[in-house]
C-alpha cells in the first residue's frame, strides 16, 4: 500500500486536486484546425489533380469556410491564454522543439493562403460578381498563374496543421495518455474525416457525393485502426501507460469514449454511409452530424483524459 | 557550473517552514505555492514505513517545460536554474502539461509561476530562502559541478534517489534516503 498525502495543503488553482491546465477551448481549437486542414488537404489535392471542374464543392466552396474556421479557433485558442496582451511573442520566437510554436506559424501561413485560394476560385464561384477594381483581377490572374504551386503549399501546410493538433499533445510526456505519437496521424485522418463528410454533404452532383463517401469510408476504417493501435501501444507500454489506457477499458473515459466517439462517431455513420452507396435512403444529415460530433467528441476526451493521466511516483 | 538541491528526507520533519518562508521571500499569492510537503506511507499495518519530503520544481537537465515553451519564457540561466520571463510568457500553460512534478500554475497576474531556487539570492551568493530557514539543516544548496561543495560530498557518500527519473529529466534535486 502507497499512501500520498500533500500535508502543505498545495491547492495551485488548475493544478490540484487534478490537473485542468486546458478546459473546452483547446480541444475546440484542435478540432476547428483538423476540419479546416483537412478541406484545404482536399481541395488542394483535387486542384493539382485536375479535377477542379469535377468536384467544385470540394476545390473552391468548402475552402470558403476555413478562414471562419481557423478565426474561430484562434479566438478560442486566445479565450484560453492566460496572458492575452502578451499572444505576440508567438511570432517573436521560432521554437523547432515545441509543437506549439510551429503550430501558430503553420496558421500564420495558412490562413492567407486559404484566402488567396478562395480569391483564385472567386470568378469562377460567382461569374457575375464585380470586383470593382482591376488590381484584383490582376491580382487573381497571377494567383491563376501560381495554382499549382499554391496547391503543393497547401497540402504541406495543411498535413503540418492536421498533425500538429494531435503531435501538440503527444509531445508532453509528462502525461502518460497523450504521451503516443499515434495522435498527430489520428487527429490527421480524423480531421480529414469530417471534411470528407462534410464535403459529401454539400456536393452538388451524386458524383462528387459518390468519391467523397467513399474517401470517408477509407478514412473511418482507418480511424479505427489507429485507435485499435493506440491501446495497443500504451498496453504494451510502462506501467503508467498501462494505467492510462485502463482509463478507457473500464475506467472513466469507458463509455463517453467508445460510445460517443467509437459507436456513435464511427461505426454507426459508417455504416450509413455504406447505405447510402448502396442506394438506400438515408437523410444525410444524419451520417455527417455523428462524424463532426465524434470529431469533436474526440479530441474533448483525448484532451481531458491526457490531463487525468499522471506519473506516478 | 550546475545548481542542485540535496534534501534529506530522513532529517525532514515536514514542519512546513520552507513553504512559508519560499511564500514571504518571494511574495507568493495567498493560496498558491511554490514548494509543498509530502507526506508517503508505504507498507501494511503494523508494517509501515514514512517519508517526507519537501517538494519544488526540479530544474531538470533536460527541461520539458523549456522544451514545450512556444516564446522562450521559460528559459535556462547560469548554474541551469529554470525560470519563467514575465514578460514573454503568453499562459498558454504548455509548461504546466508538460512537467510531470506539477511543480507551476498560473499566477493570478496571467503568467505562469514557479520555484526559482531564490534566483535573487542565489546571484547575490546566498542560499535560497527554503534552505536558509530549515531547522532541522535537511536541505543542501549548491553546485554540483564542484566536488568540494557540501553537495557534492553528500550525495557522493549517502543514497539518493531523485523523483519519476524514468520521465527522462534529469531532476536536480536529490532526496537522501
Amino acid at each position: 500500500m502507497i499512501e500520498e498525502i500533500i500535508t502543505s495543503g498545495r491547492m495551485n488553482p488548475g493544478i490540484d486536486p487534478v490537473l485542468h491546465a486546458w478546459g473546452w477551448e483547446i480541444p475546440l481549437y484542435l478540432f476547428l484546425g483538423g476540419i479546416s486542414a483537412g478541406l484545404l488537404f482536399f481541395a488542394a489535392l483535387l486542384s493539382i489533380q485536375g479535377k477542379a471542374k469535377k468536384y467544385p464543392v470540394s476545390v473552391m466552396w468548402m475552402p470558403l469556410a476555413v478562414p471562419v474556421l481557423i478565426g474561430i479557433g484562434l479566438l478560442a485558442l486566445l479565450f484560453d491564454l492566460s496572458h492575452k496582451l502578451y499572444f505576440w511573442q508567438l511570432y517573436t520566437n521560432i521554437r523547432w522543439e515545441s509543437p506549439m510554436s510551429w503550430g501558430a506559424w503553420t496558421l500564420l501561413f495558412i490562413t492567407p493562403l486559404s484566402i488567396a485560394w478562395i480569391l483564385r476560385w472567386l470568378p469562377d464561384m460567382f461569374p457575375k460578381l464585380d470586383l470593382k477594381y482591376q488590381l484584383i483581377y490582376d491580382l487573381i490572374d497571377v494567383l491563376k498563374k501560381y495554382e499549382k504551386s499554391m496547391a503543393y503549399g497547401l497540402i504541406a501546410l495543411a498535413t503540418t496543421l492536421g498533425m500538429y493538433t494531435g503531435i501538440l499533445l503527444s509531445a508532453f510526456n509528462a502525461r502518460p495518455f497523450w504521451n503516443t505519437s499515434i495522435l498527430g496521424p489520428l487527429f490527421l485522418i480524423s480531421g480529414l474525416s469530417a471534411a470528407a463528410a462534410l464535403t459529401a454533404y454539400f456536393a452538388k452532383s451524386h458524383e462528387e457525393k459518390k468519391h467523397f463517401i467513399k474517401i470517408d469510408l477509407f478514412l473511418i476504417v482507418t480511424e479505427f485502426f489507429l485507435i485499435v493501435h493506440l491501446f495497443m501501444g500504451l498496453l504494451a507500454s510502462t506501467a503508467v501507460h498501462i494505467e492510462a489506457a485502463h482509463m478507457f477499458l473500464g475506467g472513466s473515459y469507458t463509455v463517453p469514449f467508445w460510445v460517443l466517439v467509437v459507436a456513435m462517431g464511427l461505426i454507426l455513420p459508417g455504416g450509413l454511409e455504406l447505405m447510402e452507396l448502396r442506394k438506400k435512403f438515408i437523410p444525410a444529415i444524419v451520417p455527417v452530424v455523428l462524424i463532426v460530433m465524434g470529431n469533436l467528441m474526440l479530441r474533448f476526451i483525448v484532451v481531458s483524459a491526457g490531463q487525468a493521466s499522471r506519473w506516478l511516483y | 557550473m550546475r545548481y542542485a538541491m540535496a534534501i534529506d528526507t530522513i532529517r525532514c520533519v515536514g514542519c512546513n517552514d520552507c513553504v512559508v518562508a519560499c511564500q514571504t521571500e518571494n511574495n507568493v499569492p495567498i493560496g498558491y505555492c511554490r514548494d509543498w510537503i509530502v507526506e508517503v506511507t508505504t507498507g501494511t499495518y503494523p508494517q509501515l514505513a514514512m517519508e517526507i519530503r519537501s517538494e519544488r520544481c526540479n530544474h531538470c537537465e533536460d527541461a520539458p517545460c523549456v522544451r514545450t515553451c512556444p516564446t522562450e519564457a521559460s528559459h535556462k540561466v547560469e548554474g541551469g536554474i529554470v525560470l519563467v520571463d514575465e514578460d514573454e510568457c503568453i499562459g498558454c500553460k504548455a509548461c504546466i502539461t508538460s512537467c510531470p512534478y506539477d511543480a507551476r500554475y498560473v499566477h493570478p497576474e496571467g503568467y505562469v509561476d514557479k520555484c526559482t531556487f531564490c534566483f535573487h539570492r542565489v546571484e547575490l551568493g546566498q542560499k535560497p530562502s527554503c534552505v536558509s530557514v530549515c531547522p532541522t539543516h535537511a536541505m543542501i544548496f549548491g553546485d554540483i559541478d564542484d566536488p568540494n561543495s557540501e553537495i557534492s560530498k553528500t550525495i557522493a557518500r549517502r543514497k539518493w534517489k531523485t523523483l519519476i527519473p524514468e520521465a527522462g529529466t534529469k531532476p536536480k534535486v536529490y532526496y537522501l534516503t
